[in-house]
Formats: C-alpha cells, structure tokens, sequence
C-alpha cells in the first residue's frame, strides 16, 4: 500500500511548544510499553501522541482529543525508534484537522515502511556494529568500564538522534513524511554501516576469541579449527536453526561428558 | 546465596529485562553490558565482562524484528554475569557451566515475553470500548500494566534462574572432569563460531562483505601474532 497524498499543503513552520514537544519526545522511549499481538504499538502511538492532542480544540475533554486518542490507540506497528516519525506525523494531522478517514490510510501506509527501513538501519546494522565495536575493545583489553562506556555512547548517539529527528520530522511534515524516509542515511546507511561491520567482524572475533582463552595464551590449533569449521557450517545452514539454541544443545552435551567422566 | 542475597541481582534483572523491549531500549540489556554490571554487583567486574563477551558473541545472531520471537539477553545476561562472577579463582568448568545457565534462562525468558506480550493482548482487548472512545485512563493504564508486568517478568525470571542455577552451577563445578584448557577451548569455539555465522547470516547481502570479512580476518590475526 502507498502512502496517501498529502489532504493539503502543510506549514512546515509550524512547532509544538517545547514542553509537549520533550512530554513525547520522553514518552517515545516507552512506546513499547505494552507491545501485544493484537494492537502492537497501537497504544503506544496514542501514549505517545497524547500531550499534542491535547493541543486540539477544547483540549482534554474536547470531542475531537477523544476521537484523536481512540484513533491513534488501534493496531499499529513500526520500528520503535521511527515510531517517532509516526508519532510526529500523526499528531500534526490531528492538528491539521485532517479528516480521519485520510488519517487511518495514512496510518496504515506508514506502518509497513516504519518497520522495515528501522530494521535494516538499527537492528541488522547499526547494533551488530556497535557489539563488535564493543567487543573489539574487550579484544584489546580494555577495562569493563571502558568497553561498557565504548558500546552504550557509541550505540546511544544514534538511538537518540533517531528518535529525535523521527519526531521533528514527522511533526513538520505531517501527510507528506513518506519523503523523509528517502533520507540518505536511511536508504544508503545500512550498506555502508554493513561494509564496516563485515571488516570489523574479522578482525574482532579473533581477538575477542583470544581475550577469552585469557591469560595471553594463543588459541589452540584445535580451539581454531573447530571454530572456522563450525562458522562455515552455520553460515551455509544457518538460516535453519539458531546458534544460541544450538550452543546450548551442544554444551548440555558436554557439560554433561565433563561431569560423568 | 540466601533469597535476600539475590534481590539485588534480580532487580537488576528486572531493570535490564525491561530493557529489551518496553523501556527505553538504549540496550543496557545488551549481555556485554548487563552480565558486566552484574559482575560488578558480585564484585568481580572482570569476571562479568567475560561472561559478557561470551554472551554478546552469540546474542549478534538474534536480532530482534518485530513480533519475532528471541530471548531476553537483558535477565540472561544478568544471571550469567553475576554465576560467573561468583565462581572465585574460576575453576575448569566454570564458564561452560554458567553459560549453560545463562542460555537455559534466555530460553526460559523469551517465553516469558511471549506470555507477557499474550497477557497484554487480553488487557487490550478487554478494554477496547475504552479505547476506541479515546479514554487517557486507559490509554495509560495499559501502558503502565504493560511496563509493571514486564518488570515484574524480568524479575521473577532472573530470581528462579538464580535460585535453580547458582547449586547446580556449584555441583556442576565439583565434579568437573574435562580439563581447564579444553573446557575453556570448547566454549570460545562455540562462541566464535556461531559469532563468525551469525556475521555472515547478516552481512552477506552487503556488497564486499566476504572480502572484507577476509581482510578482517587477516589484520585480526596479524594483531594476534604481534600482541
């Protein structure tokens, strides 16, 4: 489904007041709070979109704020750091006094999207990358403090900014956001962040591996081979089982040979 | 460990657990970060570290799309950085044995999240009158069962692994019969492997990932002869 066009020109001057603006802004980061089947992030989206409907004629018990809210609370889904973007949006076509018929298309449209373009750029992107960013610097030796504080400033600079510009832009584009997310760094972002993260890989997972064995020893030659046949095997198989379910399979396996012998 | 010794460790399994997905995802969750302070709530910080980075190289596959069901590496995490951390002078087996603990809770936790994530569809459901008539009360209140409940999840899970796997760990290391080398041998090889797959499983789509990965490799074995 394509993302209807904009009811109206909108005025990409108009604000909200710095203190609703910061209540959603804060509200974003709970967006999931109550995450199900059924709706998603559907009331996460009203939650969020809340203190600029009260904003809407007659305010809090306003007949328009009540409609707006019980909109906004149906089915809804996104990634949650551009949920922004759709809480932005959504509350400036409430605004705008978009009709709601156009707002519950729009809604719609947006959710797909959302979700895909978040993914790429923040869970299959920008994460691994900062985990091995991390885990590089547990390779090097660097101290707890130092790996914690490397990962969480690194990670949380574009967490943040994410949430902040989904938020700006939607509010100032209302309808017509569809064209922020052409965004260069949305398009073009995951490959180059994917580039980095495949070179940084080979170079972390070795010095992490030798971090681990501890105590400047070098990986044994069986340590090695074991690892290098048993990455090729998961990533020509991968795609039908989970490592981490594996590893446990494998390590009852051997925790339980250990303790028997 | 009396009951009492463990709330420290299982609030911060509730703090980290809420984390993962319904507050605020700035992934303190993440097991590099969460088994690290639960290390550092243990006393051994270093320790928690370790089992971090053993955590963090098999949590790179899992990435959370979605309603896709994945572990909650935040109680994981916590529960394997605070067994690992209290194994003093870290005897052979330790590692594997708390890692086995730490995926044992990532399962039992992601089912967790999957009751959680049903329980908060009936609340919704059951107040859908509500919400369609844009009530703010229960817009809220949804939201706040919904972040309490997960809390509460994140707690009780991180409690009952901690009370099931701290005597078992123990058991496990006193009759340990594998040498410390090998066993530590078998774990990174593990870890490192499902890490390298787990790289490839994302990446191979990028353009150059393969050479890339290769020339990684290379200079990161290069780092390891001269280091």
């Amino acid at each position: 489904m394509t993302i209807p066009p904009p009811a109206r020109s909108v005025d990409a001057s108009r604000t909200l007041p710095f203190g609703i603006w910061l209540r959603m802004y804060l509200r974003l980061f709970a967006v999931q709070g109550s995450w199900n089947y059924e709706t998603m992030l559907g009331n996460g989206i009203a939650f969020c979109t809340e203190p600029a409907l009260r904003l809407l004629p007659g305010g809090i018990n306003g007949q328009r704020y009540s409609e707006a809210l019980g909109r906004q609370a149906r089915y809804f889904n996104a990634h949650p750091y551009l949920a922004g973007v759709a809480v932005g949006a959504l509350a400036r076509a409430e605004l705008d006094g978009v009709p709601a018929p156009l707002i519950e298309r729009f809604r719609t449209a947006l959710a797909g999207p959302l979700g895909s373009v978040g993914d790429r750029l923040v869970w299959a992107s920008w994460l691994p990358l900062c985990s091995l960013i991390a885990l590089g610097a547990f390779g090097l030796g660097a101290r707890p403090v130092r790996v914690i504080a490397i990962f969480l400033l690194t990670y949380n600079i574009g967490h943040l900014i994410l949430r902040g510009w989904g938020l700006r832009v939607g509010f100032q584009r209302g309808l017509r956001v569809a064209d922020a997310l052409a965004h260069p760094v949305l398009r073009k972002g995951p490959q180059y962040v994917g580039t980095a993260a495949a070179l940084l890989a080979g170079i972390t997972i070795p010095l992490a591996a030798r971090e681990l064995i501890g105590g400047g020893r070098f990986l044994a030659a069986e340590t090695i081979l074991l690892a290098i046949a048993g990455g090729v095997l998961l990533a020509r198989f991968g795609g039908r089982f989970e490592g981490w379910r594996l590893s446990l399979a494998i390590l009852t396996v051997f925790v339980l040979a250990s303790v028997i012998r | 460990m009396m009951l009492l010794d463990l709330l420290p460790i299982a609030l911060l399994g509730a703090v980290l657990g809420m984390d993962v997905v319904t507050f605020p995802q700035a992934m303190i969750s993440r097991p590099i970060v969460a088994a690290t302070l639960a290390g550092a709530f243990i006393g051994n910080a270093p320790a928690g570290l370790v089992m971090g980075a053993v955590l963090e190289l098999l949590a790179l596959e899992m990435l959370p799309f979605g309603a896709s069901r994945y572990p909650d590496w935040g109680s994981a995490s916590v529960v394997g950085g605070a067994l690992y951390a209290g194994q003093a002078g870290d005897p052979a087996g330790a590692l594997a044995a708390t890692l086995l603990g730490a995926l044992a809770t990532a399962m039992l936790s992601g089912r967790s999240m999957v009751w959680l994530r049903r329980l908060n569809a009936s609340i919704a459901t059951r107040e859908r009158d509500k919400l369609d008539k844009g009530s703010i009360a229960a817009v809220t209140g949804l939201q706040l069962i919904g972040l309490t409940a997960d809390m509460a999840r994140g707690f009780f899970v991180t409690l009952v692994a901690m009370a099931a796997f701290t005597p078992l760990v123990r058991a496990i290391v006193v009759s340990w019969g594998t040498g410390a080398r090998s066993s530590r041998g078998v774990v990174v090889a593990i870890v490192a492997a499902v890490s390298a797959g787990a790289v490839w499983k994302i990446f191979h789509v990028v353009g150059r990932a393969r050479i890339l990965f290769v020339v990684g490799l290379s200079i990161g074995a290069a780092a390891l002869l001269t280091r």
